[in-house]
């Protein structure tokens, strides 16, 4: 049994980790509570906003951090435009269309960047990358620190735009009754078009948040799909709450995973919880019965 | 009359001057007509690896080019070499059925493919044909030992390099006073990792160390703080790396970050230690240590390879160069077979004493398709610059090893 302050360093560690699980899964679990569709292409934009990032960081020497409102701005514009132009034009308002134009999006994203950035390796340089904070046995990155606590605060921003904006009142109806939501004037494809939006800037907000303590290649965003997934599962289809704890859990677990049992081995826990998740509370720890 | 002979002198000067002209005047036309050579250059460009495949393909097109300017294969009348270039997408399958398609192309041998498994499958398909198949990087040993007549590899395999690598730490570690007893081994879970691994578990305390655990992760993994914080733990003195390159980085960037403090890090065939990484991220890769295939840094043709490399925007990465050495010995093997008849091209690579000049080998000399003159250099990462340690006659500077401890 490892010692107690190993352990609690291993909790902090997938603490910070589960932060940027958290942003990429709000997108997802956005995506699908008002879309009803798995954005097969999120860990391809994901990797494009991460080459976002990098660029500005390579060619005109912004940071990470102050590239953040360009990005989520870019990374809005990409995802609404996205949507009216491609993804809600050829769907014709079936899911199935959108699964898999999603799908090709994600195959082409892939292959386009593989052919403009080859597959090689690309990092960011920053100061503060070595910057570290002691907390007892553990030593936290201050950039996975900043990443935790910008996760937190975005997601909270995105959970009161949500709650309080005329907006989030537009997409939670949407979500909740679409053609309830059309008869009382709400523009449906418009609401669409920005929820898409609002799910990639999420990812634009996580590219800059890894950067600087993570690589980009053509394949990068797909480590974190399957982890956002699983969160969106383990918290709720839709739920903002439930992408945030769940986020949580799975960094902690993932971390005391593999603590204890071996980085692989440790992998167990996050595919041990799915299944239980899906066994028991089949609608995720917040999600909404049906 | 006037006008027969007009005629007989006309068809006379045609055929002085077609003899005139045949040997004289064209003799690069009759060159030019030799058939061409084809040879199937199989790398993955697309998928996992899809970087290094690209590296391989840079090096593997640059040789052709070069063999086709300096005036093809003269045994075979100038023919020159035609480059039929395949994708195995990272994948086994794939592989094969390049090998398939370019057999159907009429392909004289192949060179690739990079991945092990990739080029296990794609050179005992090429067997069914009797096709040589020449291996530029691949670290399987089972490439070569399988019994095939038609597979040969120029460049030292995964038990060579661990053996020269282990060597070269017992040496350094012995002249620094032994700093060095126990280590930590993090590899990825891959026959790549795991196989290097145990080999570098079983012949570590041969030199004195230990290896205290082995830490196998996955591809990809998103974060190395914990396994930085067992290393912490457990304080070896060496941390041993066996990883492609997005995790090498990553556990690299990670164990810098954290302030681990070692005497060394060290790693046979790296998968990121690169000029890429070394120049971008000085000071993580600072005093890291490599044994790996590398170019021999007192060969004027290397050094001008690599300023041609670079000035096209790309590195100068093993890929590259062992992939153009590759195909230098094909083309010195057809020079001497004088055809491209395959078993001749087989008998020719078997008695090769061809000499890879960007590498630190001596002649070649195939025993089972494994050249027995090559061998891997040990490199360490200093000032932002990547120097050849060892082997002494090729080195460029002296070790730095323990490494200074953070502060």
């Amino acid at each position: 049994m490892p010692d107690p302050a190993i352990i609690l360093a291993g909790v902090l560690n997938g603490l910070l980790a589960g932060g940027i699980y958290v942003l990429v899964a709000v997108g997802l679990t956005l995506i699908y509570g008002v879309l009803h569709i798995i954005n097969f292409a999120h860990g391809s934009l994901l990797m494009l906003a991460m080459y976002g990032v990098f660029f500005l960081w390579r060619l005109l020497g912004i940071d990470p951090y102050v590239a953040l409102p360009i990005v989520i701005a870019g990374s809005f514009a990409f995802g609404y435009v996205l949507y009216r132009g491609l993804i809600g034009r050829f769907s014709h308002g079936r899911d199935e269309n959108i699964l898999l134009i999603t799908l090709g999006l994600a195959i082409v994203f892939d292959n386009v960047a593989l052919l403009l950035f080859t597959g090689d390796t690309q990092t960011i340089d920053v100061t503060y990358a070595g910057t570290i904070v002691q907390v007892g046995a553990a030593f936290l990155p201050l950039p996975k620190i900043i990443s935790f606590l910008a996760a937190i605060l975005l997601c909270g921003v995105l959970g009161l735009v949500m709650a309080r904006s005329q907006l989030g009142k537009a997409i939670r109806a949407v979500a909740h009754e679409r053609q309830g939501a059309r008869l009382v004037g709400i523009d449906v494809e418009q609401v669409f078009a920005i929820s898409y939006g609002i799910g990639i800037a999420c990812l634009g907000a996580a590219a800059c948040l890894l950067m600087p303590t993570f690589y980009v290649s053509p394949t990068s965003g797909h480590a974190f799909v399957l982890i956002a997934f699983t969160t969106v599962v383990l918290g709720g289809m839709g739920s903002f709450v439930g992408a945030a704890v769940g986020g949580l859990i799975i960094g902690v677990t993932e971390s005391l995973g593999g603590l204890l049992l071996g980085e692989q081995l440790g992998q167990i826990g996050i595919s041990l919880i799915f299944i239980l998740i899906l066994l028991l509370r089949p609608t995720g720890l917040f999600g909404a019965g049906r | 009359m006037s006008r027969n002979r007009k005629v007989h002198v006309t068809r006379r000067s045609v055929m002085a001057g077609a003899a005139a002209a045949g040997t004289l005047g064209f003799p690069a036309v009759l060159r030019a007509q030799a058939a061409a050579v084809k040879v199937g250059i199989i790398h993955p460009v697309t998928g996992f690896v899809a970087y290094n495949g690209q590296q391989g393909r840079l090096g593997a097109t640059m040789a052709v080019e070069d063999v086709n300017k300096a005036g093809g294969i003269k045994a075979m009348g100038g023919a020159k070499l035609e480059a039929l270039l395949g994708d195995s997408q990272s994948k086994v399958e794939v592989g094969v059925s390049e090998v398939e398609k370019m057999n159907e192309a009429g392909v004289v041998a192949y060179v690739g493919c990079f991945q092990s498994p990739v080029g296990i499958a794609a050179s005992q398909a090429a067997s069914k044909y009797n096709t040589p198949f020449l291996i530029d990087v691949g670290a399987s040993d089972l490439l070569v030992t399988r019994g095939l007549k038609n597979v040969f590899r120029l460049k030292p395999g995964f038990g060579a390099c661990v053996d020269q690598g282990i060597a070269a730490l017992g040496a350094l570690n012995e002249a620094a006073g032994k700093p060095a007893k126990a280590a930590v081994i993090v590899h990825e879970s891959g026959e790549f990792g795991t196989g290097t691994a145990k080999l570098l578990a079983g012949k570590l305390p041969s030199v004195g160390i230990e290896a205290k655990e082995l830490i196998a992760h996955d591809n990809p993994t998103r974060t190395f703080d914990n396994v930085a914080l067992r290393i912490r733990s457990m304080a070896p003195d060496l941390v041993i790396m066996s990883n492609y390159q997005n995790e090498y980085v990553l556990l690299a960037r990670t164990l810098y970050q954290q302030k681990v403090n070692l005497a060394g890090l060290f790693s046979v065939l790296g998968g990121g230690f690169n000029y890429k990484f070394v120049k971008e991220l000085p000071d993580v890769a600072q005093y890291m240590m490599d044994t790996n295939h590398w170019f021999n840094p007192q060969s004027d043709k290397a050094q001008a390879l690599k300023k041609r490399v670079e000035a096209g925007g790309a590195l100068f990465t093993f890929e590259v160069y062992l992939a153009y050495s590759t195909v230098m010995l094909l083309a010195d093997a057809l020079e001497r077979a004088g055809s491209a008849d395959k078993e001749k091209l087989i008998a020719a690579l078997n008695a090769s004493t061809f000499n890879a000049e960007l590498l630190p080998y001596g002649p070649t000399k195939f025993v089972n398709g494994q050249n027995q003159g090559g061998r891997a250099a040990i490199m360490q990462a200093l000032k932002g610059d990547i120097e050849v340690i060892a082997p002494t006659d090729v080195a460029s500077a002296k070790a730095v090893f323990p490494k200074p401890k953070f502060g």
